[in-house]
């Protein structure tokens, strides 16, 4: 996928250009020189030779996508996926920025452990952001030093997949975090009432006699953030939600709090537990893939902006994690690839959302989360470029995944939408 | 001598006490500076030391003030009484009052315990600090300070560093300092600021550096390491890198400021060796005005009339 040969210049010619910074949609040019951004104008022309030119007719060309909920597994297990593995994942899905969660092994949690991700990262095609742990060894008893994190590239802190279930050491982590201006990123579960569910509790689960995970468990707890963040004014990011209760609550509370930002996983958008008739294991994800009814209003809620970004919670595991039983099946699915097919299809195809509104939850809105919001068509500014056939109908298949697993259930699903291109760090990918 | 009787904590003291304590401070200063030391102006007075809660610097500085000014002390302290036994805190007062006593020093762990004891003992109660609550004392001995250095308080910028949260010191400070017209910021790690401390008129922020620029001395508080393990700071090395009054930090400032510290102090973690062990620091200069401090205190609060300095 990587082209070897890098051409210096090169002109993306009559793209559909849809900047969701300032907003502008038209059918133009952009021309690169040397990675960066030299010209953006409704017709460049020129004799130069040298120049590379790809045509983009029928194409949208915008900001290189942004996700901000990834696991690189790095350090620990390689074996599922590295840095650079997850990195080449990410490009084939469009994005050129990624935030790392902290929960390899050993965890993020220290400085020096978050200059690691940043210096392993350097010579990556795209810009990886740790994420920095909120406790010392995700135990939720200490806090990690994230002052000093921060200055060694931390952009946001989380425990990842194990909630914090101490409301006081939550409370010590939004209040302490608001000296960094980092969002705090907690998995709002609560874990008791989980009560080892392995699905969502409800009729699907009865018939299968698998342990339910009840809605209750994850809106409990998003209610608890909620509260405690808009007591402190601390800045909170809910991670893939999944209930429609999440989904109201966010609401009530944004009406209250400008800090709080929220996301959504595609395979929420996507899925419904009727579809795990057949046990299938690469459907197992915390939270899990819930009613039909709760799909729904996740739906509503991106649309109407209640959800600010879709973030892929891109997940690795082996092909032993998951050829098994579904109570032993290890939860999370890979997502990067897949990303675009799926929520164009889901949100702009099936339900009517503008495709400006749904790259601006590729791209802007996970950007501000994380505090990395640029205006990346700005005449000089390195190329984050992805292009996109927005009408592709293709079938997922194995021979899309870069990712070193593939735990995905979209294999065999057909998807509309497809990236083509991507620039980022100097290079240019063809899909 | 004084309008009040006990001094419980600063919130509610007159201010002309107050102004009466600092200024006879100096007087005292003067004896303690003389061959003698001693000036016997409560030779038939008796005092008794309840320390509930360990001590060494206010334990010590007490009782020293105690024997200069002549007076009869006796000490208790928690660990070696029937405290232990399970006696309550009044029938322990009252069996010690019972026995003729003049004034009290309580230090006690519960803020509230130097106003309860007041009701029990018909002598003069001096709080010697009652858990985060008030340590009048030690921010009277801090005034003193930095009146013998800057000749005022009014107006004078203070900076006041560290686990405000915890801190009686912080507290008793901040009452006291205002009263006489100081600009305060207290600064620290969020986590270490109550919610709303700003209420008690001051200013807060989390940027030490804007402290230190802006103020004519600072005052850092100890940090108490075991807070580390309750969640509220991750590390000694991040609160020296980003509250500690570090060499590389004082040494950047455009102009000297006053380093004060109520000690005992970690080194390394709120203060650096280079910058306790300074020129500008008064820390020691602290210790001395705090012996004069409570030889005015209790001058002033068990003295006769007649007896005059």
């Amino acid at each position: 996928m990587i082209n070897k040969k890098q051409p210096k210049k090169i002109l993306l010619k009559k793209g559909r250009i849809i900047d969701p910074f300032s907003k502008k949609t038209f059918i133009g040019d952009i021309l690169i020189d040397n990675g960066k951004i030299a010209s953006i104008k409704k017709n460049i022309t020129s004799k130069d030779k040298n120049i590379f030119k790809i045509d983009c007719k029928g194409l949208v060309v915008t900001h290189g996508f942004c996700d901000i909920h990834v696991h690189f597994r790095e350090p620990g297990r390689e074996d599922k996926e590295t840095l650079k593995s997850g990195s080449i994942a990410a490009l084939a899905g469009g994005f050129t920025q990624v935030c790392t969660m902290p929960n390899t092994n050993p965890p993020i949690d220290s400085p020096e452990h978050v200059y690691y991700i940043k210096s392993k990262s350097n010579n990556l095609p795209i810009d990886v952001f740790p994420i920095g742990a909120v406790s010392l060894g995700q135990k939720g008893e200490e806090l990690t030093e994230m002052l000093i994190m921060k200055e060694n590239g931390a952009i946001a802190f989380s425990d990842d997949g194990i909630p914090i279930q101490n409301a006081q050491f939550m409370a010590l982590a939004l209040k302490y975090s608001k000296m960094t201006n980092l969002p705090v990123i907690n998995h709002a579960e609560d874990i008791y009432l989980r009560n080892e569910g392995v699905m969502n509790a409800g009729p699907n689960s009865n018939n299968l006699g698998l342990k339910g995970n009840p809605s209750l468990a994850e809106s409990i707890m998003v209610y608890r953030d909620l509260a405690l963040a808009l007591s402190l004014g601390a800045r909170l990011h809910i991670p893939h939600i999944s209930t429609k209760d999440s989904v109201g609550l966010i609401k009530l509370f944004k009406s209250k709090n400008k800090l709080i930002t929220a996301e959504v996983s595609p395979h929420h958008l996507y899925f419904c537990d009727d579809d795990i008739v057949d046990f299938n294991t690469n459907l197992k994800v915390g939270p899990p893939i819930r009613s039909k009814s709760d799909r729904k209003k996740l739906i509503e809620g991106i649309k109407s902006g209640i959800i600010d970004c879709i973030a892929t919670d891109h997940a690795p595991h082996t092909i032993e994690d998951k050829e098994t039983t579904f109570n032993d099946a290890e939860f999370g699915m890979i997502g990067l690839e897949s990303c675009f097919g799926v929520v164009n299809k889901v949100l702009v195809k099936d339900n009517g959302m503008s495709l400006k509104s749904l790259i601006e939850k590729l791209t802007v809105n996970p950007r501000k989360i994380m505090n990395i919001n640029r205006d990346l068509f700005a005449v000089g500014e390195k190329a984050q470029i992805t292009i996109f056939d927005p009408n592709e109908k293709w079938v997922f298949s194995e021979e899309n995944i870069y990712s070193k697993s593939s735990n995905s259930p979209f294999i065999g699903h057909n998807l509309v939408g497809k990236v083509k291109y991507v620039f980022s760090k100097d290079s240019f990918f063809a899909v | 001598m004084l309008r009040s009787k006990h001094l419980i904590g600063l919130e509610h003291f007159p201010i002309s006490d107050l102004n009466k304590i600092i200024d006879t401070s100096f007087k005292f200063k003067e004896i303690l500076n003389t061959p003698e030391r001693k000036i016997n102006l409560l030779k038939d007075k008796t005092i008794v030391n309840m320390f509930f809660e360990n001590s060494t610097r206010t334990k010590i500085s007490f009782t020293l003030a105690e024997k200069r000014l002549g007076a009869d002390s006796i000490n208790f302290s928690a660990s070696t009484s029937s405290v232990k036994k399970g006696e309550t805190l009044k029938d322990t007062v009252q069996n010690i009052e019972s026995m003729q006593i003049d004034g009290a020093i309580i230090r006690h762990s519960h803020p509230g315990s130097a106003l309860k004891l007041t009701e029990y003992i018909d002598g003069s109660v001096i709080n010697a600090g009652d858990g985060s609550h008030e340590h009048p004392t030690q921010a009277i001995l801090d005034m003193v300070t930095l009146k013998e250095k800057f000749g005022k308080i009014k107006n004078l910028k203070i900076g006041i560093i560290g686990d405000i949260l915890n801190s009686r010191v912080a507290r008793s400070n901040i009452f006291g300092l205002r009263k006489l017209g100081a600009e305060i910021v207290v600064c620290g790690p969020s986590t270490l600021l109550p919610n709303d401390i700003s209420r008690l008129g001051v200013n807060v922020t989390n940027n030490v550096d804007e402290v230190l620029n802006w103020c004519d001395a600072v005052i850092a508080l100890r940090i108490q390491l075991e807070r580390m393990h309750l969640g509220r700071i991750p590390s000694k090395r991040e609160y020296h890198k980003f509250f500690g009054l570090t060499y590389e930090r004082i040494s950047k400032l455009k102009k000297d400021i006053t380093i004060m510290h109520p000690g005992p102090m970690n080194r390394g973690v709120e203060i650096d060796s280079k910058i306790a062990d300074s020129d500008n620091a008064v820390i020691l200069d602290q210790v001395l005005n705090g012996v004069a401090s409570r030889m005015s205190i209790l001058y002033l609060l068990l003295g006769d009339k007649s007896n005059k300095i």
